[in-house]
This record gives C-alpha cells, sequence and structure tokens, in this order.
C-alpha cells in the first residue's frame, strides 16, 4: 500500500507559522549563496511545493505576482550595472556605452561607460539573490492564508493584526476598482490607456476606498469588533509596566550585546526584557474577550515542514564553512558556477513539504472552477483579462 | 423587541432631520417591512436600530430608542452585537475575514463564545441557510445570492433577537432573491427571530410581511399596519397591489395568488380584448453580434452568442446572476476582445474603434453610475460631457432636465439620490446622441416612481429610434420597456423571442400581472383597456 497525503481541508491545514518558517529557511539559504545554480535551485524547490500544494483561493494566486517582482528586480539590477557602471574591476568588454561627462564635484558617479561580462555576471548573481528570497516569501503566502497566521498572534496584538489583514484584502478591491473606472473612461470617450487615464482615476479610486473602508469599519462595529471585558486597574497598570520596562530591556539588551563592553550582562538584561514584554502582552490579552474559532493546530505535519526549513538553512550555512568557494564563487575572474554536489544536496529537504502536507483536491479543483463560471458574481466590468 | 418613542435624527451639518417623530413598536417575532420612496430615511431607521446612527455616522438623536431592553443611547453597536444582527445593502462590504467558515465564525469570536459553542453553531448555520458545501470556498469567489446568505449567517450565528436587512434582494436574480425569503421566513417561523427590513422590490417581499411601517415622505410620521391596510394608501407598491387597487378589491391583494383569486371579474370584462400586439421592428440594423466568445481568464464567459438588434426595437437581457450579460454588454462596447465570432455596432468593430469615435455609435450605462462621474458638481460633469461626445454646450444639461427636472447644478454628483444620479449618468452617455443605448442594471436602488419615470424616457427615446439594450433582474421592468427579451445562461442564448412570448412561458420572468391575467403583462396596459369600454 502507498502512503498518499491526504485531501487537504480545514481540520488537517498545516499551521500558517509552519510555512513561514520553511519559507524563511529557504531564505535564509538563499542569502548564503550568489552561486546562480544554487540560487537557481532554492527557487525551483519553492516552486515545486508551491505547485504541489497551493490551493484555488485568492491569496494563493499572488504568487505569480511575486515571481513577476523577482524577475523586475533581477532586470532592474542588471540595467542598472550597465547604465551606472559596477564596482567590479573587469578585463572582458562587452561593449562600451557612450559616457555621459560629469562635473568634478560628482567623481566617483559615472553614466554609461565600459560595460565588463565580470560586471554583469556579478549582477546577475546579485538579482538573482534577490529575486530568490522573494520568490521564498510569495511562496509562504501563497501556501499559507495570512488571515490564519493571525490567528496565532498574542491576544492583545489581535486588533493591530486585524488591521494589517484588512488593508491586505484591499490591495485586490483597488485594482479591481482602477480597472473598472478605466473602462468608465472608454465609456465617456476618453481614452482608456495611458498614464494620463491612471492618474484621472486616481482620485475616485481613493474616494471608493475611504467610502468602503467606512463601511466596513461600521460593519465590523456592529459585529462586536472591539467589544472589551473589565479588567482591574491594578492589572492594566501591572500589563503597561511589564510591557514598557521589556521593551526598554530589549533595547539595552540589544545594545549591550552589540557594543563591545556589554557582552556580559547584555544576554540576560535581554532575555529578562524579552520574558516581561512577552508576560505583558499575556496580562494585555485579558482586555480582549475573544475566543478563537478552530485554530490551526501546531500538529506533526507542521513541524515536518517546519523542521525541513530550519534543516536546509542550518545545513547551507554549515556549507558555508565547508565550501565557500562553490558557494560565493568569484566574479574575478571569470569562472562557470558549478554545482557543488553537497550544498546541493542539502537544499532538498526543502521538497519534503510536498509530500508530507495534506494535497489540495485536484479534481475539485476542476469543478471548482466550472462553479466559479456559474456563480461568480456579476462579473466587474471592463476588468479586461 | 424594536421600541421607537418620539425619535428624531438630524445628520451634522443637515438643515432639517432626516426622520422625525417615529414613534413604533416591532414586537418578537414579527418580520417588519420598512417602505417608503428613496431618501425619506430607511437606512437612518435601520441604523438607529443597530445603534450605527447615531454612534457611527455621528448627527443627534432624540427620543429614545431601545431594543431588547437596551437604550441604544447607553449602548454602543458593539456592545449590541449579541441582540441585533445587521447586514447592509452590499454583502462585499461586510466581510471581514476571507473563507465562508471563518466569516460565520467572527460575530461569535468577537464575543467569546466557547469554541464548542461556536463550533456547533457554526455547523446548524451551514446547515439552516444551505452553505455546507461551500464552507471552505473563499468569500469572492461565490455567487451574489450566496454571499447574502453567507452575509445573515455571518450575524445569525450569535443568535441575535433581532435582525435587521437593507436590501436584502435588490441585487439578486429572482431565484437567489427566493433562496434568501426563504431563509427569513424559516428563521422567523423556526427560530422567533424578529426581523426588521427595508425592501424596494415590494414584490418580493410584501406577502411576508406581519407588519409593514410606510415613511410616506421625508421627515413625515411613519404609519404602520397590517401589510393591506398600508398598501391602499403606499405611494409605493408593488403591481399586483396597483391592479387591485385599479379594479378596487377589497381586501387588497399582496400575493398573486389573492389576485388570482379575486381577479374573476376583472378577467370577464377584459375578455374579447387583446393585449397591443409588439410592434416588429423594421429598422436599421444597428447591433450585429455573431458566435461571440468572450473568455475571461479560464472563464468563457460567453459561448456563440449570436444577437440582432434594430434601431426603434427595446431588448431585455436576463439571467441568472453570472450569466454573462454585464459581458456581453461590455463586449457591444468594445471592452472585451472577442475569444471567436465578431461584434458590429453601427457598422464599426467596438474593440478596434477610439473611444471618442464610438461614443457616437453606443453608450452604455454601467451598473454603477458612478463609475462615470468625475468631476465635483453636475454642471462641471455636463460641461466635461458635452465635450467628450464633441455635443454642443449645454446639450447634457438640457437633457438632465428633461429627464429629470429639479437636480442642482453645483451638487456634488455624489450627494445625489440614486435616481438623480441614474439621470445624470443617462444624460452624459446620451449627449453623444448615441443610436445604440446599453443599460446594465438601470433600477437598483430606484422606487416606483424613479422607475416609472426611466421607463417613460426608455419607451419615447425608442420611438425616437434607439436601439436600448438592458441588463435586468427585475422582470417589471423587462415586461414595461421590452419589445424583445432574451435569456442568457451559463454564456449562451437559451430563449429569445417577442417579450410575452418569453415571459410567459418561464414563471420566474413573469411579471405578476401576467401570472394573474395572462397575456396581460402590465398594470398599464390594463388600465387602458379597460378605459376603453
Amino acid at each position: 500500500m502507498r502512503a498518499r497525503a491526504p485531501r487537504a481541508d480545514r481540520s488537517n491545514a498545516v499551521h500558517a507559522g509552519a510555512w513561514w518558517l520553511w519559507a524563511l529557511g529557504l531564505a535564509t539559504a538563499a542569502s548564503r549563496t550568489t552561486n546562480m545554480l544554487l540560487l537557481a535551485l532554492v527557487a525551483a524547490v519553492a516552486g515545486y511545493v508551491v505547485a504541489a500544494r497551493r490551493t484555488d483561493a485568492p491569496w494563493a494566486r499572488s504568487y505569480g505576482a511575486f515571481l513577476r517582482l523577482g524577475l523586475a528586480v533581477l532586470v532592474i539590477r542588471v540595467v542598472f550595472a550597465v547604465a551606472l557602471g559596477s564596482p567590479v574591476p573587469g578585463t572582458h568588454v562587452v561593449m562600451t556605452l557612450p559616457e555621459v561627462p560629469l562635473p568634478h564635484w560628482a567623481q566617483g558617479v559615472r553614466i554609461g561607460g565600459r560595460v565588463t561580462a565580470e560586471g554583469l555576471v556579478f549582477a546577475v548573481r546579485d538579482g538573482m539573490k534577490l529575486a530568490a528570497l522573494l520568490v521564498c516569501v510569495g511562496a509562504a503566502n501563497a501556501l499559507a492564508n495570512p488571515a490564519r497566521l493571525l490567528k496565532s498572534l498574542p491576544g492583545a496584538l489581535y486588533e493591530a493584526g486585524v488591521a494589517v489583514v484588512v488593508a491586505m484584502t484591499f490591495a485586490p478591491h483597488l485594482v479591481a476598482d482602477v480597472s473598472r473606472l478605466r473602462a468608465a473612461r472608454r465609456l465617456r470617450g476618453r481614452d482608456d490607456r495611458g498614464l494620463r487615464a491612471l492618474l484621472q482615476v486616481g482620485l475616485p479610486v481613493l474616494e471608493g476606498a475611504l467610502e468602503r473602508s467606512v463601511a466596513l469599519a461600521a460593519a465590523m462595529d456592529a459585529r462586536g469588533y472591539g467589544r472589551t471585558a473589565h479588567v482591574p486597574p491594578a492589572v492594566r497598570r501591572l500589563t503597561a509596566a511589564l510591557t514598557l520596562g521589556g521593551l526598554l530591556g530589549i533595547c539595552a539588551g540589544t545594545y549591550a550585546l552589540l557594543s563591545a563592553s556589554g557582552a556580559g550582562y547584555g544576554l540576560p538584561v535581554l532575555l529578562l526584557g524579552v520574558a516581561a514584554a512577552l508576560a505583558g502582552l499575556r496580562l494585555g490579552g485579558r482586555r480582549s474577550a475573544r475566543t478563537r474559532y478552530r485554530p490551526d493546530r501546531w500538529g506533526p505535519r507542521a513541524w515536518l515542514v517546519a523542521g525541513s526549513g530550519a534543516a536546509v538553512a542550518a545545513l547551507m550555512i554549515w556549507a558555508a564553512s565547508y565550501d565557500p568557494a562553490a558557494l560565493d564563487p568569484a566574479a574575478v575572474p571569470l569562472t562557470a558556477p558549478t554545482l557543488p554536489l553537497w550544498p546541493a544536496l542539502s537544499l532538498l529537504p526543502g521538497l519534503l513539504p510536498a509530500f508530507v502536507t495534506p494535497a489540495p483536491d485536484r479534481a475539485g479543483r476542476e469543478e471548482r472552477a466550472d462553479l466559479v463560471r456559474e456563480s461568480a458574481p456579476e462579473p466587474v466590468k471592463g476588468a479586461t483579462p | 423587541m424594536i421600541r421607537f418613542e418620539n425619535v428624531s435624527v438630524t445628520y451634522a451639518d443637515a438643515a432639517a432631520p432626516a426622520v422625525s417623530g417615529i414613534e413604533l413598536t416591532v414586537p418578537e417575532g414579527e418580520l417588519s417591512l420598512l417602505v417608503g420612496p428613496s431618501g425619506v430615511g430607511k437606512s437612518t431607521v435601520l441604523g438607529a436600530v443597530s445603534g450605527l446612527v447615531p454612534h457611527f455616522t455621528g448627527g443627534r438623536l432624540s427620543g429614545r430608542v431601545t431594543v431588547a431592553g437596551r437604550d441604544t443611547r447607553t449602548h454602543k453597536p458593539r456592545e449590541l452585537a449579541d441582540v441585533v444582527g445587521t447586514v447592509g445593502q452590499d454583502p462585499l462590504s461586510h466581510f471581514v475575514t476571507d473563507t465562508v467558515e471563518d466569516e460565520l465564525a467572527y460575530g461569535m469570536e468577537s464575543l467569546g463564545l466557547a469554541p464548542d459553542t461556536m463550533r456547533r453553531r457554526v455547523e446548524e448555520t451551514l446547515d439552516l441557510l444551505g452553505l455546507a458545501e461551500l464552507r471552505d470556498r473563499p468569500i469572492a469567489t461565490l455567487s451574489g445570492g450566496q454571499q447574502q446568505r453567507v452575509a445573515i449567517g455571518s450575524v445569525l450565528t450569535v443568535h441575535p433577537k433581532v435582525l435587521v436587512l437593507d436590501e436584502p434582494t435588490s441585487a439578486l436574480d429572482p431565484g437567489a432573491a427566493e433562496e434568501v425569503l426563504a431563509v427569513l421566513q424559516r428563521l422567523v417561523h423556526d427560530l422567533g427571530t424578529t426581523v426588521l427590513m427595508a425592501e424596494h422590490r415590494l414584490e418580493r417581499v410584501v406577502q411576508y410581511a406581519d407588519q409593514v411601517i410606510l415613511l410616506p415622505s421625508p421627515g413625515a410620521p411613519p404609519v404602520v399596519g397590517a401589510p393591506a391596510d398600508v398598501m391602499a394608501v403606499s405611494p409605493v407598491h408593488p403591481p399586483v397591489v396597483a391592479l387591485g387597487r385599479l379594479a378596487g378589491w377589497s381586501p387588497l391583494p399582496l400575493s398573486v395568488r389573492d389576485a388570482r383569486r379575486a381577479a374573476g371579474p376583472l378577467r370577464e370584462r377584459l375578455a374579447g380584448r387583446t393585449p397591443p400586439p409588439t410592434a416588429v421592428p423594421d429598422g436599421d440594423v444597428l447591433v450585429e453580434v455573431d458566435r461571440l466568445s468572450v473568455r475571461r481568464g479560464r472563464i468563457e464567459a460567453l459561448r456563440g452568442v449570436g444577437l440582432t438588434v434594430r434601431a426603434g426595437e427595446s431588448v431585455a437581457l436576463m439571467g441568472r446572476n453570472g450569466a454573462g450579460k454585464s459581458t456581453l454588454l461590455s463586449a457591444l462596447v468594445g471592452l472585451h476582445t472577442p475569444a471567436a465570432g465578431s461584434v458590429r455596432v453601427g457598422g464599426a468593430v467596438p474593440h478596434r474603434t477610439r473611444p471618442g469615435e464610438l461614443v457616437r455609435r453606443v453608450g452604455l450605462v454601467p451598473q454603477e453610475p458612478r463609475d462615470l462621474l468625475y468631476a465635483d458638481t453636475v454642471a462641471a460633469e455636463c460641461a466635461a460631457a458635452d465635450r467628450d461626445a464633441r455635443a454642443a454646450a449645454g446639450t447634457c444639461r438640457r437633457l438632465v432636465a428633461e429627464l429629470l427636472p429639479g437636480v442642482p447644478d453645483a451638487v456634488h454628483p455624489r450627494d445625489l439620490s440614486e435616481g438623480q444620479r441614474l439621470a445624470l449618468a443617462l444624460a452624459i452617455v446620451l449627449a453623444g446622441e448615441p443610436p445604440v443605448l446599453l443599460l446594465d442594471e438601470p433600477t437598483r436602488g430606484l422606487d416606483y416612481a424613479a422607475k416609472a419615470r426611466l421607463v417613460r424616457h426608455l419607451r419615447r427615446l425608442a420611438a425616437a429610434g434607439h436601439a436600448i439594450v438592458l441588463a435586468t433582474h427585475d422582470v417589471e421592468l423587462a415586461a414595461e420597456v421590452a419589445d424583445r427579451v432574451v435569456i442568457l445562461a451559463d454564456g449562451s442564448v437559451v430563449a429569445d423571442g417577442p417579450a410575452p412570448d418569453v415571459v410567459l412561458s418561464s414563471p420566474a420572468y413573469a411579471p405578476q400581472v401576467a401570472k394573474v391575467l395572462a397575456p396581460w403583462l402590465t398594470v398599464p396596459q390594463v388600465a387602458t383597456a379597460l378605459d376603453g369600454t
């Protein structure tokens, strides 16, 4: 009998925090190397897990946007390297751009001039590193519902967290508004393309967003958002003292750790500060009477997911110490990147979530697309595909 | 359960109170219907029940409102959240979370109910509203009727004693509206919930009401009574009541079934007469759609649609939410590029025509007329419309005055009433004198008087040789305006023919009068026929 991952539904969903830890692990690994092949491998690992485990939910669709953003970062980095020159000395001149003469006070700044292969390679590596980080963040975003993560916050931070999530759900509304209003410009016989069209719909879009937020605020108020439980004044004062004292302790402890002299007492102060702040948050949570409906459980699958991310990060950090040349190949002189065996293998545990987490229903996915077609709300006019 | 004692509400910087002298009681377990023309303060009254007026909106409330014994003066909306559930006009602006199950639980989480209670109530509510299959679905992917049911469910889980609903069925197709009303019926009958609801489409709801509260005009005290008594004097009433008043029936019928039982004598008087035949249009072909398919992402919104509209003809597009009506209208103004097939409007291919050129051939009033408005006064808006359409200065302003006298010049378009805003949007579109006029769901938020005015204008435009295509859920409007009805389902045309033939053959799309007195479709038709005797 083959062991297969169960069908994903709410009761077996992997804790959102586990997905974020996994993604942070991959991101840490990506930040440790400039080897293009390893970076591509990190992106591929993240991409494979997303392809295998993401659902059809709106937040899962943002992955494509993150991919495009990553590509854009890569392109911008290379364009800058070409236009503004690169600090990397090189001998292989690819082309020479006309150089803009700059006054003497702008020495050190160069526009145009020689473009060397070394400089380009360096820029591509740097851009790829940033792009890989973005892909990891995008993967976490696609795999974990941001609203679920909120449920794991301590009670005292809940209200701030709601504000963040509401703000996040506003972005898609804004995009839909912009395309609808641009379509409406066409109905008035004005051009619907170009920058001017975009600017002119700006004000109505903002007005619409404002109105929507007021309506939402009214709805939330009427549904009991912000109800508070009675807390005795002594507890309130204690909460304030603990939180403030804790934050001060964290600041002092961090400063001491970073400065040369205070290494001895830095760590205990920091730990005390963290403990006090946590206690303050916990007490502060008493003020809110909220309960949580079916929060995600941190089960064995969540341990595996988070653990695989941590393993990747740890293995790559270790690899950086035993094989620094492979992880960070020199740009000068030019060398072809090689795929170092052990560091590459140490990225592969990142694939584990694609096999151990519950799988979204493939058949259901198709069916769901049909349902959406039949029952989608009146389509937004002019949201041209 | 709900008591208003001499309540008046005056909003900040308003000259006159929005409502005044409200004195009423809604007993426990009753379904009360709040009716009245647009702008008489129905939403203000509803808001006062949930405490949003004045705690959230500002303004001054004098008198006293008590809900389940709690005074809204001393209780903020959030402290009333366990006794009053409020669902606004637009369910989308009500949702805080993104999946159905979380949304149902949100209110209970705020109240701090125990996890196992929450779990049990969510399951009960999923069953009560028929949402069990949708429990894991993201809310954004639901249809309008489903969203409305989720919005109602999300306030039901906290077991409120009072449910306040603002136009729960206005945006829904007839089938989805039935779904929502069936749920409300069940709540009143099985759970004893007190329901207070405002609604423009009385033909859908008045027969379910135990009590009707009529706000006859702004600032006037309410008339409260049994539905039949209030309908006898109400300026807003459904067609079946209009028919009853015309024929002098007593008691006044509120449902089609009552009217049918009283209609015997009227049928005899009408015997031997036939409704005026629908005109066979012979004008030039203005709209030609041939085997049109449109894809929106991976979804085929239209497949193989064919449609021909001639000058002087008015066509109603009907079908459930998401059937492709709006997509078809958008394709006619070039907002969608066809995946297959062709569209020609007035000889031009819309998506290849420059916008400035296209407004002289075809005009679309979108579902949300506000989208068309950018300027900050009515006068500036009209001047801009004249420039856009290259019409003589003053054209648009003249059209506004013709469509709806008394729209002030200096007002911000946002502050107009729904009817005034629609008139302004219609005038802007008509400034280009397009031979083809398209309207998407034009009667949302309009009361019967505003609707009757719209019907008159549309008929006049059709008589002047305009071709009119309107997408609507409003079967009464379709019966009064359209010569031809086209029904879309799942992106294809499933019925296309003269209006009487199509609407009489389908109970979902038949207007009330047709259900009583087929083949007669509308009250004006019957009235004209009776005048002839």
